[in-house]
């Protein structure tokens, strides 16, 4: 990358919940179509920092600049507009259990293009389910859905926006070892096709080495260390090394 | 999830005054925080587009969930109140008087009561534990990140549907009351139904009706209220659904009551 492009600058980030001070000056940016990990312990605030993003959370300090613009200053209707063009992948894939796969996905398409009509929207929900290989899954409810494919459709519906940067929440954590190398394939196939930037949390080293670009460590409230997989794996720092054993 | 201004006002009293509050602030925080949400609603009730489809489900889902028991209840309720007054009426000779007061009974009071209060049970825990258990798996998050106003769709159409539904379902109860006293009134009498239901209908007026009817639409929205209240102010951990789904029924059914207060004030001094 030549000229580097940041779609998302957070300075000085901090958060407390009562005198749980969970976030404590975290500075970081994400270039545009990197694929940004963070890593850190569970309980660490790695959530609560990708929710600020997204204002789930108001941070307490600091600023989020997202495409150039301080969130501090959208009003509630930019605030949406803004959230169409981010993803978020939730922990445990958040699907709406009392619709299908189909209508799943078409929640979010239907609600911020109002002109598509039913053949649009059919197709981009077949191409969505293609995308993560669960083109037969359509008419299933969430609830007859393995964990595994709960995250890939909570992928798809994420993804059906065609969103400019995705924050993925432990998109791996509670699958096993072959399912969690498809999820990674996937993030990165997903990445080279729609040259979305996405910051990864994670606590999964296998999903790390597979999908980062990049990796940034959160301890106490702040950021630690960043570089590439390699760079960190060659720390001597004992706390960097125990998340390479 | 955003704090709402409650809980900034609990942020500061809390922190900036540092003085522990006492249990008559909790409830005015309270009191304040359920108001604001009540003016969420009628707030978000006028933004377009309106979420009809989830509404007409919604409508559907709580009709169909509560008119076995309304009918049971609104049945069983007509059949007692009348077989209790009938020996009493009798006593004074009054026993002509019996469909037109059972009828008033009925259509006054309670029925709106009694099938009110079934539905803050039966539909006020529903939506509770509904929109609890979507706020602990983080729907409501998702619904809120991918800018689909979650507020619109799962909290205007049930609260619209209940305020609604809630009244025609009390006008059924009251008409299934009606029956259960013909059937009360009838059991060693042989009066027809005709005789029994125009003696019913006759002594019924336009003022007692509206009110009944008023008094009902506000029952759904308090039921909704109180419903969707606690499941979309859920906390997270999986114990919070059963806690969103109980004190909704708590809710909606001391909201049925004080409702009930307030409008029997209000009739009085109106009629
Ligand atoms: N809504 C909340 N209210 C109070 N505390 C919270 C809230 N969300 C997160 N926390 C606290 O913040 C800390 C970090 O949580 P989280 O970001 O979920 O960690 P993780 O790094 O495992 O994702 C935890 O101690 C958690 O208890
Ligand atoms: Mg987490």
């Amino acid at each position: 990358m030549s000229v580097e492009e940041k779609v998302l600058v957070l300075e000085n980030l901090g958060k407390s919940f009562g005198s749980n001070k969970v976030l404590n000056g975290v500075s970081i940016d994400l270039v545009k179509g990197e694929n940004l990990v963070i890593l850190g312990k569970s309980g660490s605030g790695k959530s609560v920092l990708i929710k600020c993003i997204v204002k789930l959370i108001d941070n307490d300090e600091g600023t989020i600049n997202v495409f150039g613009t301080s969130l501090d200053e959208v009003s509630p209707a930019d605030l949406n507009k803004m959230r169409a063009r981010i993803g978020f992948l939730f922990q445990g894939g958040a699907l709406y259990d009392s619709m299908s796969v189909r209508e799943n996905l078409e929640f979010p398409l239907v609600r911020h293009h109002r002109d598509l009509d039913q053949d649009a929207i059919d197709d981009k929900v077949s191409t969505a389910l293609d995308n993560v290989g669960l083109l037969d899954a359509a008419d299933k409810l969430p609830a007859e859905l393995s964990g595994g494919m709960r995250k890939r459709i909570g992928l798809a519906r994420t993804l059906i926006l065609n969103p400019e940067i995705m924050l993925y929440d432990e998109p791996t954590t509670g699958l096993d070892p072959v399912t969690s190398n498809e999820i990674s394939e996937l993030i990165l196939e997903m990445q080279k096709k729609y040259q979305t930037s996405s910051i990864i949390i994670t606590h999964d080293m296998n999903c790390a080495k597979l999908t980062s670009n990049r990796i940034a460590m959160i301890r106490d409230g702040k950021i630690y260390e960043t570089g590439t997989f390699e760079e960190l794996k060659s720390k001597e720092d004992p706390w960097i090394q125990s998340f390479f054993i | 999830m955003r704090p709402n201004l409650a809980q900034n006002i609990k942020k500061t009293v809390v922190l900036k005054s540092s003085v522990s509050m006492n249990q008559f602030q909790t409830l005015l925080i309270n009191v304040a925080d359920w108001w604001l949400f009540l003016l969420r609603f009628f707030k978000e009730l006028f933004h377009l587009p309106f979420e009809f489809n989830e509404f007409v489900r919604q409508g559907y889902k709580i009709g169909n969930k509560s008119l076995g028991l309304v009918t049971i209840t609104g049945f069983i309720m007509g059949l007692v109140l009348t077989i209790q007054s009938k020996p009493t009426l009798a006593d004074f000779g009054a026993e002509s008087w019996l469909p037109g007061m059972v009828a008033i009974s009925i259509v006054r009071e309670i029925g709106p009561v009694i099938t009110a209060l079934i539905c803050a049970g039966k539909v006020g825990s529903g939506i509770g534990a509904e929109l609890g258990s979507m706020r602990v798996t983080e729907q409501i998050d998702a619904m809120e990140v991918s800018g689909t106003h979650p507020f619109r769709f799962l909290v205007v159409t049930r609260m619209l549907a209940t305020s609604i539904i809630v009244p025609i379902l009390v006008f059924y109860s009251d008409f299934v009351g009606i029956l259960g006293s013909y059937v009360g009134a009838n059991i060693d009498g042989d009066v027809t139904l005709q005789l029994f239901l125009m003696q019913a209908t006759s002594s019924l007026e336009f003022s007692d009706l509206i009110p009944a009817t008023i008094k009902s639409v506000f029952f759904g929205l308090v039921i909704g209220l109180a419903g969707c209240y606690k499941g979309y102010n859920a906390n997270k951990g999986t114990e919070s659904v059963g806690v969103a789904a109980n004190e909704a029924v708590v809710a909606a059914s001391l909201l049925v009551f004080l409702v009930d207060l307030i409008a029997v004030q209000f009739t009085n001094i109106i009629l």
